[in-house]
């Protein structure tokens, strides 16, 4: 479910923060079933103490380092993601 | 009366992610690893406690000893997130939040 949650907001802006403590705002490029995420057009959020990837402009992220991925709340439909989770829990997409 | 009554379709919970389910668009707390907490309201979530939070506050613990007293100084650092999804794999556990007012 929440793969193709995360289709749909391909093109757009997050942050994502590894378990490394390390975010990394960029435009969603890409996801597959392993939430793996590929971003484009990089930029390390959160004072850049961190390693800056200043060279970098893509990366892919492996789903399992992912901590959060903040999101802009207005391209998200909550209801939508309610109802899916509430189908979702009777018949678990395996 | 009791022949007025309707068959409503009662939701059945039968295994721990059904308490989940409860708790769609709740406020709920969440406990995870690295003495971290968030308390939002939760859209989304799947068998492997991957979630999607909205208006979340994300608190994270810190204990700092004092070299001289020895003594544990212990600080919350808090920020607040609109629209937050967590990965399943930091989540201990999911509960409604903790008020005491």
């Amino acid at each position: 479910m929440f793969y193709s949650f995360f289709k749909s907001l391909v093109g757009k802006d997050v942050v994502v923060e590894l378990k490394n403590d390390l975010s990394i705002c960029g435009t969603l490029h890409s996801v597959d079933q392993y939430l793996n995420i590929k971003l484009t057009d990089i930029s390390v959020t959160d004072t850049e103490k961190y390693p800056h990837m200043l060279s970098v402009k893509n990366c892919f992220i492996r789903g399992s380092v992912v901590r959060y991925v903040q999101l802009p709340a207005d391209e998200v439909d909550t209801q939508l993601l309610q109802d899916s989770a509430r189908k979702e829990a009777s018949a678990p997409t395996r | 009366m009791a022949d007025d009554l309707e068959n409503i379709p009662s939701i059945s919970v039968k295994e721990p992610l059904d308490l989940v389910r409860l708790s769609l668009d709740e406020r709920i707390y969440v406990k995870m690893r690295n003495d971290r907490e968030i308390k939002g309201r939760l859209h989304a979530y799947d068998q492997h406690m991957n979630m999607i939070l909205s208006d979340a506050e994300e608190t994270i613990t810190t204990v700092e000893i004092d070299e001289e007293t020895y003594e544990e100084v212990y600080r919350t650092t808090k920020r607040n997130i609109p629209m937050l999804f967590v990965r399943g794999d930091g989540v201990i556990l999911v509960s409604p939040p903790m008020r005491t007012s």
